[in-house]
């Protein structure tokens, strides 16, 4: 964004010679010069590499081996065998997403409207997880909802638990999903609710809206790019969670994430495969935001 | 090595036998000669090029290798990355006895770190860095025979100083300085071996298990576990199936194996498929019972307070196999690693971590000194067994797999039981 904004030039003043506009852009290309290296770097490099990894070859008979080529198959054999694995990522996504913003639009609103002096507390146990570890909050969650736990003796003693363990189920799985990304949801919502016009509100009411219309006609408008952002930000990582099927998931009905980090660390010669998985799915996943965007998008995130 | 060489067997018949299982589960030099030996990877990095004929992937071999300086008089340390539950540990002082008695002894500060979960997550983790020259800040690490095998093959560890190892020299068993995927133990060092069986808690299952079919009942549905190492889970199946795991088998009796295992996840009686992470489910209660290894039920034991947890050899018969220590190519305290390593041979100190690992301890001598810790242990199958014990309990190890039958049944291994 920081790159974006140094190179909207500055108005040149009316009149402003060809020598004042030459300079600024130069001072803008060399504001942004750390931003593209660092882009350049960390992010093009790598995927430049991964792409060429996805279209290696396994090397016959050596292996853990590859030889450079072009070999469009690893694409067809990544989207025919996994394409279950690619349906649940981002279904449990999907549904991780849709509780997250069910959750986290309440809250945030009470953070910004309702909370007074309790708001301040409320922001820092949002952000509290964040000061410990997402695979040690997981594995907490993997103790807590054990088969021995009290969680769920306490709902096998009412005969509340169909399958009488929680542990090693989908449902576990989207639970673990929708608390790891909750804070991302509620912040950007929170924000763009703080920021709205009390007035713009207020004058609802004045229309003899009742609260419900004022709500949705002017507060949840009003609050759409938190939404959006809030709703981004939860699903993509959670498209490509592993960490929560891992801890939390069953043996059988894995996510794409499992199947990428199992073909990167345990298959020799799994590299190709594993690359050209994690390729499928940022294109999945840039398309569906795409449609997303282009469908739900305003004009600006936040 | 030569068939008359072969014949060598040490005159104890005891060690002979476990040796003539630990032996078909590693490489034989005439092997890995003929499968070439590799190192780095074949166009990791550069510009792409059109599909065409590959090329030779490029020779490596003990000439070109080149030991980084070693800083082991100014930095005393040195870094052990080992599997959970595999040193002696004191509750009381959370602290490791036998590291504090190496450091008050030399002044080497041990920094010990349970970083292995899984032999290839282990491998896939830290190959690339040690192929790049980079150092992966470890010094020691410990790694299954078939593994070693590769490590050794693709020249990521450093050549043993056997000459500083006086008591690696005089009390490692004869048949452990004779495996065949490192004769001579020039590159690697045995750590322990043990076995992989069933492991159950008596009071939780509520009877006793004696053969694998045991663990297919409905009240155990869900409740078992079995290792993510297949040569040790398939291991143990294609016994039961009737299938001698030394000998020569094929690519059916492997499938047939993996549609069982499938099957029983399928129906939900196997709940997971673990590394060494199996224990907290089997602490948690998640699982009751499993495809484990030995030692680890003994530490679970002591772990949890509870004297129901059991370990038996199925009656098809269990697998045995060996972890060895192996210095990293990039390690740059070589010396400091090689005394840690020849005071875990001192028979004294081996007993002591046997005492607490329960597996079975390459020393010679510690079994004399285990009488002195606790005579029970000194008599325990599981630390110090009998060759009749082994050919009896039809114990095995998994037999060597070639580079492409090792990447078809992981890849089979993955599809169908790891990530499904």
């Amino acid at each position: 964004m920081s790159a974006l904004a140094a190179h909207t030039p500055t108005p040149a003043p009316a009149g402003g010679d060809e020598f004042h506009t030459r300079r600024n852009g130069k001072m803008a290309f060399l504001l942004m010069l750390p931003g593209l290296l660092w882009l350049g770097l960390f992010f093009v490099l790598p995927l430049y590499q991964l792409f060429e990894v996805s279209l290696q070859s396994r090397y016959p008979g050596y292996p853990g081996y590859y030889y450079r080529d072009l070999n469009f198959h690893n694409y067809a054999q990544a989207l025919t065998d996994y394409a279950p694995h690619f349906a649940r990522s981002f279904g449990y996504a999907g549904l991780a997403t849709f509780f997250a913003f069910v959750l986290a639009y309440p809250l945030a609103y009470a953070m910004a409207f309702k909370a007074g002096k309790w708001r301040g507390l409320m922001m820092i146990c949002v952000i509290a997880p964040f000061f410990t570890s997402f695979i040690l909050r997981t594995f907490a969650w993997s103790q807590i909802l054990a088969d021995e736990g009290f969680v769920v003796r306490f709902l096998n003693f009412f005969h509340l638990l169909p399958s009488e363990h929680i542990i090693n189920t989908p449902v576990a799985v989207i639970a673990g999903l929708t608390y790891n990304f909750l804070p991302f949801m509620v912040l950007p919502i929170y924000a763009s609710l703080e920021r709205a016009d009390a007035r713009v509100i207020e004058a609802g009411g004045d229309l003899y809206a009742n609260g419900f219309t004022t709500f949705r006609t002017v507060t949840l408008p009003m609050s759409m790019p938190g939404v959006l952002a809030g709703t981004l930000l939860t699903f993509i990582p959670a498209a490509g969670d592993f960490v929560n099927m891992e801890l939390l998931g069953p043996q059988r009905g894995k996510m794409v994430g499992n199947v990428i980090n199992d073909q990167f660390l345990t298959v020799p010669g799994g590299y190709p495969i594993a690359a050209a998985l994690s390729f499928t799915l940022m294109a999945a996943i840039l398309i569906l935001v795409f449609l997303y965007v282009r469908r739900f998008g305003t004009e600006e995130l936040v | 090595m030569s068939p008359s060489r072969r014949n060598q067997r040490p005159a104890d018949p005891q060690v002979a036998a476990i040796v003539e299982a630990a032996q078909s589960t590693a490489f034989t030099r005439r092997n890995l000669m003929r499968w070439g030996i590799g190192a780095g990877v074949v166009g990791a990095a550069g510009l792409g090029t059109a599909g065409c004929a590959p090329p030779k992937p490029p020779a490596g071999g003990i000439n070109s290798l080149k030991l980084p300086k070693d800083l082991s008089a100014e930095q005393k340390i040195v870094n052990w990355a080992n599997w959970t539950a595999y040193l002696d540990f004191d509750e009381k002082t959370k602290s490791y006895p036998t590291l504090n008695e190496f450091y008050k002894r030399t002044g080497i500060k041990v920094s010990y770190s349970e970083d292995i979960e899984d032999n290839d997550a282990y491998y896939a983790k830290i190959a690339p860095q040690l192929r790049a020259g980079q150092s992966i800040d470890r010094d020691l690490f410990v790694f299954t025979d078939w593994m070693a095998a590769r490590v050794i093959r693709d020249r990521l560890c450093q050549p043993m100083q056997l000459i500083n190892m006086p008591n690696v020299a005089k009390n490692m068993l004869d048949p452990l300085r004779m495996v065949s995927f490192d004769p001579g133990r020039n590159e690697s060092i045995t750590w322990q071996s043990g076995f992989a069986g069933i492991g159950y808690n008596r009071k939780k299952v509520g009877r006793e298990i004696k053969s694998l079919d045991d663990l297919w009942t409905d009240d155990l549905k869900g409740k078992i576990t079995v290792l993510s190492e297949f040569r040790d889970t398939i291991g143990i199946v294609m016994q039961s199936q009737g299938v001698d795991i030394t000998s020569d088998w094929g690519k059916s009796e492997f499938e047939k194996a993996v549609a069982f295992v499938e099957e029983k996840i399928k129906q939900g009686y196997i709940r997971k498929v673990k590394g060494n992470s199996y224990m907290e489910d089997l602490t948690s209660g998640n699982a009751w019972a499993g495809i484990t290894w030995s030692g680890d039920i003994f530490i679970l034991a002591a772990d949890t307070k509870d004297p129901n947890w059991e370990f038996v050899i199925p009656e098809s018969g269990g697998t045995l196999w060996s972890d060895n220590f192996m210095v990293p190519i990039t390690s740059q305290h070589r010396a400091n690693a090689t005394k840690m390593m020849d005071f875990y041979y001192e028979p004294a100190i081996a007993a002591q971590v046997a005492a607490y690992v329960n597996y079975v301890c390459p020393v010679k001598g510690a079994q004399a000194e285990m009488e002195k810790i606790d005579p029970e242990l000194a008599a325990s199958w599981l630390i110090f067994p009998t060759a009749e014990f082994i050919k009896e309990k039809n114990i095995q190890g998994f037999r060597v797999l070639t580079p492409d039958e090792d990447t078809e049944y992981s890849d089979m291994w993955s599809k169908r039981v790891m990530g499904n």
